[in-house]
């Protein structure tokens, strides 16, 4: 299989000491075992993810977008750009589609690009991780590469929003997307298919402004999980990462749960399965162990 | 009030509809909406809204500039693009919702308290710094800024020393942290952008 290469945009909570920093360890894990090579875009910047409105208009945050696709199509040039997380994806690719359709717009953003002698043609694909994974790879050259099986481990896909919505992976539905379950049963896992919450709000952004209404779209995702007999939760998502793990403390001491549920990504799975140790795979990055997958790297 | 505030209302007295389609970002899909409510059904936080999307669209067109642009209600937006997908018109409503969101800021019309309208501000400002974001800044300003200072800062403490210990929260941040190198480059740019959004609007109101 000869290697392939995109070009990767990896994103602010990706960075080294950052929120899911977790994430792109494991994704390198994976891609390494995979034969994919990233190339990181040089000198990428924030997409402003779904929350930059309130300081940046429409044509700004479209220029953020446009700085990134212009860099990679000077830089890497004819690869696609791929995004792991969740916001960026979604930023990049509206941006792409937004100057594609507005050819005011799209002339305004070169003119603001000429600034920093740049210039976007905007002829570049924008996709996430998982239709790479999806697309390119296969859930067949996936299970392949399968060295240590997730054997009785039963584990909750739970998609999220913004990898679902508005755009999504081709021919999956926003309400009941399954690509990631076919990912858990690869693996040698059990998935939870009729896990009704897999495409439920964690609250995004708002986890930080409105806590007590995140919280509570949190514990419906997590007494799900639990109701279905779920070991542990996997996610494409950044940011559904993060709300999902870390708050289980305080929505325990809210409502008087016991919620201990690890939440892992697709990619920290992969890395583990494919036989890699729990360092690569990013375990120590965890809030809430994943001790079972610990012992599964650890064999 | 703000002077674009004030040329807006003299120059839309009739139709609140019409500012909103050359101002609002997607403003023109307003009028599609059929008022059928899939959208306001089926926002997670639906019943957070004062106004859910279909109420503010029949709004707009009744000329409830006030109402709409005062209003906590887009404020509430998780951006989880449900009401997106569900639209039978297809009308870009997460995208409307923070058009007008950005649209009532810029006339200093949001709500002074409200924490999302001060968290999105925040985060724009934090990355305009330095091209991407820092999340320990962004944390402190959240805690001290948009929550109740200490107390929020205390409330949060465990998650924050268990980001450290899993090593996805750096002290070291405070002082720099990551940013692009083509700082100058980067902030022109956004700059120009500015001006260029700047001089739409300019037009609009003569």
């Amino acid at each position: 299989m000869a290697t392939r290469e995109y070009s990767f945009y990896p994103g602010c909570s990706s960075q080294k000491g950052a929120s899911s920093s977790n994430y792109l360890v494991s994704v390198e894990t994976m891609c390494e075992e995979l034969d994919i090579k990233l190339n990181t875009i040089p000198d990428w910047n924030c997409c402003s993810a779904s929350i930059g409105y309130a300081g940046g208009g429409e044509l700004p945050r479209l220029t953020l977008s446009a700085r990134n696709i212009a860099l990679s199509e000077e830089h890497n040039p004819d690869q696609e750009i791929v995004a792991t997380c969740a916001a960026c994806w979604l930023s990049t690719k509206e941006a792409a589609e937004r100057l594609h359709d507005d050819p005011g717009m799209f002339a305004e953003a070169n003119t603001a690009l000429a600034e920093a002698g740049l210039k976007l043609t905007n002829q570049t694909p924008i996709r996430h991780m998982a239709e790479v994974l999806v697309e390119d790879i296969g859930f067949d050259a996936i299970a392949a590469k399968v060295t240590k099986p997730l054997e009785g481990l039963k584990i909750a896909g739970y998609v999220g929003c913004q990898t679902n919505r508005p755009f999504g992976i081709a021919g999956e539905s926003f309400e009941n997307p399954v690509y990631l379950d076919k990912m858990v049963d690869a693996l040698g896992a059990d998935s939870v298919p009729d896990y009704e919450k897999k495409v439920q709000c964690c609250g995004g952004a708002l986890a930080f402004s409105e806590p007590e209404k995140s919280q509570e779209m949190i514990k419906g995702i997590l007494e799900s999980a639990y109701d279905h007999g779920a070991d542990m939760i996997v996610t494409p998502c950044p940011v559904c990462q993060m709300n999902v793990e870390v708050y289980q403390g305080q929505i325990n001491d809210t409502h008087g749960t016991k919620f201990d549920m690890p939440v892992l990504y697709y990619s920290q799975l992969m890395s583990v399965a494919f036989g890699r140790s729990a360092k690569d795979a990013a375990l120590n990055g965890q809030v809430i162990k994943a001790k079972q997958l610990e012992e599964i790297a650890g064999k | 009030m703000s002077d674009l505030n004030t040329n807006m209302i003299e120059k839309y007295r009739n139709s609140f509809l019409n500012e909103v389609e050359a101002n609002v970002e997607e403003g023109e899909w307003v009028k599609m909406c059929m008022q059928c409510g899939v959208c306001s059904g089926s926002c997670p936080l639906g019943n957070a809204w004062d106004h859910p999307p279909q109420e503010l669209f029949m709004m707009i067109r009744a000329g409830k500039r006030e109402e709409v642009l005062s209003s906590d209600s887009m404020w509430m937006c998780t951006s989880c693009y449900n009401c997106i997908v569900r639209c039978p018109r297809e009308v870009p409503i997460t995208h409307i919702m923070h058009g007008l969101a950005h649209y009532a800021k810029r006339l200093g019309m949001q709500p002074k308290e409200q924490p999302t309208a001060k968290f999105a501000q925040l985060f724009w400002d934090n990355l305009m710094k330095k091209g991407r974001v820092n999340e320990l800044k962004l944390g402190v300003d959240l805690y001290f800024k948009v929550g109740e200072g200490m107390k929020t800062a205390m409330k949060n403490k465990d998650i924050g020393m268990a980001m450290w210990k899993a090593k996805r929260m750096n002290p070291m941040e405070f002082f720099g942290g990551h940013a692009v190198k083509d700082l100058k480059g980067f902030q022109n740019a956004i700059k120009k952008a500015e001006e260029l959004e700047a001089a739409r609007l300019e037009k609009h109101k003569a």
